[in-house]
C-alpha cells in the first residue's frame, strides 16, 4: 500500500492542443506538453533527471522525449507498456523512482495521433496471436466490442439502462462547454444520447470516447522542492494500482475475470482509501476514467460512492453535476475533453485544486480523486492541495 | 473461391491441440490431473496448482450465455460490413470455463443472458473451424 501521504506533489502541469489532426509529429507533442509541464513548476529543464511515460506503441519512447526536451541527465527514462489503466500508476512510480533516489523530479506525459495516427483497435493483423487467437476470429476486435461485453453483464446483474449512462455522456458535455481546450463543447441531451446510432448493443456512439490527436503531461517532485516553485503543490495523499486475481492476459481479455457487473475499482478501494486516510464522502471533484459512459458508473461503485448496481441511480438527478454533490469530469473527460488516455484528468484535477480551472473551477475544492482504467486493472489518486 | 480474409487464429504450441479439434467438430478442453479443473484459454501450467499434466478431453458442448454483444458498426468496415449485426457472446461451458464465441441460428434481439446454447462448428474455410453457438 502507498505510505508516501504528502511527501511528493504535481508542481507543474502542461498540454498540447487537442485535434483530430495536429499534423505534427508525436515527439513534438510531447516535447511541447512536457516542457510546458516543467515551465508551469518553474523549474528548469537541466533539473528535470526523470522522465516516464506509457504506450501501446503508438508513441515516442520517454528517452526519445528526454533527448528532444535537452534533459542533460536522464537517470530515470522508462515507458510502461499499457494503457489507460497506467495513467496513474506512472505518477505513482515517478514518485517511487525518487524516493528511492533515482531522480528528483520527473516528467509524466501521454502523446499521441491517436486519431490521425494510429487508431486504437484499428490494427490487428489477420493471424490473431496469443490470446487474441480466442477472440479476433469472432470479430470481437475492438475496445468499445470489448467494454460492451462489462456493460451488458452490469444491466444483466441490476437492470442498468442506457438512459442512465447518457446521464454521464450529457454531464461530461456539459462541462466541456466550459472548457476551451475541449474538442467536443456542442451541448447534448439525454435523447441526442438515445438518437446516436447504434455502435455495439448496448453502446450508442454517446457512450464512447473521443479519438484524439494531442499529449499533456505532469511534473512530479518531492513536496520540500514544490513548496519552493511556482504554484500551490498538488499534493498526492493516497494512490492505489491494482485489479482482480485474473487480469487477463493483455487489456482486451478478460475471459477468466469474475464478475464483468464490476471492475478493478473494486478491488484497489480499499488501499487507495487507507492510503488517503479519507473516504468517498470527503472528495470534492473526481475526475473518473470515462472511456465509456459505464466505467464511471462501475468505479463509482467499485469506489464505494455508492452500493453495487445502484450507480445508474447515483449518476441522477444531478448528482454528478458541477452544483451537484460528487462533480465528475468537470474538463469533459475523455468523452468531450480529449482521449488524453487518462493523463488529461490528472492535468484537470491538478488545476482544479490550485483554483485554477477558471470557469470550470468547483468553488472550494480542496481534495480531489483521479482514476484510470476500466476493466480488470487500474489506478487511482486521491490529490489535495 | 476466394481466400478467407478474416481473422484467424494462429496456433501455438498451447493451443494447437484446441483448433486441431475445432477442425474435427469436437470441442477439447484441457483437465488439470493435479486439481482436476478444467481450463481456457489453453495453457502449460495449471493456474490453480501449477502442475503441467493434463490432458484433453471433449466438451459437452453445452452451455449458457454470461453475457453478450451485438455489433453493428463493423470494424474493419471492408471485412465485417456484411455481417452486421452481428452477436458475440461469452459462454458459461458445463465445464466450468468461459468462452468468447459467436451465436448463430437466432435473431441476435431474442439472445438473453443464461440462454442454454450447444456449440456448432463453422468450417468457415478450408483450413479453419469456428467453435460456434446456436440455442440449444
Amino acid at each position: 500500500m502507498w505510505t508516501l501521504g504528502d511527501k511528493y506533489a504535481i508542481a507543474g502541469v502542461g498540454f498540447t492542443d487537442y485535434s483530430k489532426r495536429s499534423g505534427r509529429t508525436v515527439q513534438s507533442l510531447a516535447v511541447e506538453a512536457c516542457g510546458k509541464a516543467a515551465a508551469d513548476a518553474g523549474l528548469a529543464i537541466a533539473d528535470v533527471d526523470g522522465i516516464i511515460s506509457f504506450h501501446f506503441n503508438d508513441s515516442v519512447p520517454a528517452m526519445s522525449v528526454a533527448t528532444g526536451l535537452g534533459l542533460p541527465n536522464a537517470r530515470y527514462a522508462i515507458d510502461y507498456q499499457s494503457g489507460g489503466n497506467s495513467a496513474n500508476l506512472i505518477i505513482q512510480t515517478a514518485v517511487a523512482a525518487i524516493e528511492a533516489g533515482m531522480a528528483t523530479s520527473v516528467l509524466c506525459y501521454r502523446a499521441m495521433n491517436g486519431r490521425s495516427g494510429f487508431r486504437l483497435g484499428g490494427g490487428r493483423e489477420l493471424a490473431a496471436h496469443g490470446i487474441t487467437q480466442y477472440t479476433a476470429p469472432f470479430g470481437w476486435i475492438t475496445y468499445p466490442q470489448a467494454m460492451a461485453m462489462w456493460c451488458r453483464r452490469h444491466m444483466i446483474e441490476y437492470g442498468t439502462t442506457s438512459e442512465q449512462l447518457g446521464t454521464v455522456a450529457v454531464t461530461c458535455r456539459r462541462n466541456a462547454a466550459l472548457n476551451e481546450r475541449a474538442m467536443q463543447r456542442e451541448p447534448i441531451t439525454l435523447e441526442d444520447h438515445q438518437n446516436s446510432r447504434m455502435i455495439v448493443e448496448p453502446f450508442h456512439l454517446l457512450d464512447i470516447c473521443l479519438e484524439s490527436d494531442g499529449a499533456c503531461a505532469v511534473l512530479v517532485t518531492s513536496a520540500e522542492r514544490a513548496r519552493d516553485l511556482r504554484h500551490r503543490p498538488v499534493y498526492i495523499k493516497g494512490a492505489a494500482y491494482g485489479g482482480g486475481p485474473v487480469q487477463g492476459d493483455d487489456l482486451f481479455d478478460a475471459m477468466r475475470w469474475p464478475d464483468h457487473s464490476r471492475n478493478y475499482a473494486h478491488y484497489i478501494a480499499d488501499d487507495l482509501w487507507r492510503s488517503a486516510g479519507v473516504g468517498p464522502a470527503d472528495i470534492d471533484v473526481a475526475e473518473i476514467y470515462d472511456c465509456f459512459t459505464y466505467s464511471v458508473v462501475m468505479q463509482l461503485e467499485g469506489l464505494g460512492f455508492c452500493k453495487p448496481g445502484e450507480g445508474g441511480d447515483f449518476v441522477q438527478d444531478g448528482r454528478i453535476d458541477r452544483d451537484g454533490a460528487l462533480p465528475i469530469n468537470t474538463h469533459g473527460g475523455l468523452l468531450s475533453e480529449a482521449y488524453i488516455h487518462g493523463l488529461n484528468h490528472v492535468v484537470e484535477a491538478v488545476e482544479q485544486l490550485r483554483g485554477d480551472a477558471g470557469e470550470r473551477q468547483i468553488p472550494g475544492a480542496e481534495i480531489a480523486l483521479t482514476t484510470a482504467g476500466a476493466m480488470t486493472c487500474g489506478g487511482a489518486m486521491v490529490l489535495r492541495n | 473461391m476466394t481466400a478467407y480474409q478474416k481473422p484467424v487464429p494462429a496456433p501455438d504450441a498451447d493451443s494447437a491441440p484446441f483448433w486441431r479439434g475445432c477442425r474435427e467438430h469436437r470441442l477439447l478442453l484441457q483437465q488439470c490431473k493435479g486439481c482436476g479443473k478444467f481450463r481456457f484459454p489453453a495453457a502449460q501450467f495449471c493456474p490453480a496448482c501449477r502442475s503441467d499434466a493434463a490432458e484433453w478431453l471433449e466438451a459437452s458442448g453445452r452451455g449458457t450465455v454470461y453475457s453478450w454483444i451485438v455489433v453493428v458498426h463493423p470494424v474493419p468496415g471492408d471485412i465485417y460490413r456484411d455481417d452486421v449485426p452481428y452477436a458475440v457472446a461469452l459462454v458459461d461451458l458445463e465445464e466450468g470455463v468461459r468462452m468468447p464465441t459467436n451465436i448463430i441460428g437466432c435473431d441476435p434481439r431474442y439472445i438473453r443472458a443464461g440462454m442454454a446454447v450447444t456449440v456448432t462448428f463453422d468450417d468457415v474455410s478450408a483450413e479453419l473451424t469456428l467453435p460456434k453457438f446456436r440455442p440449444a
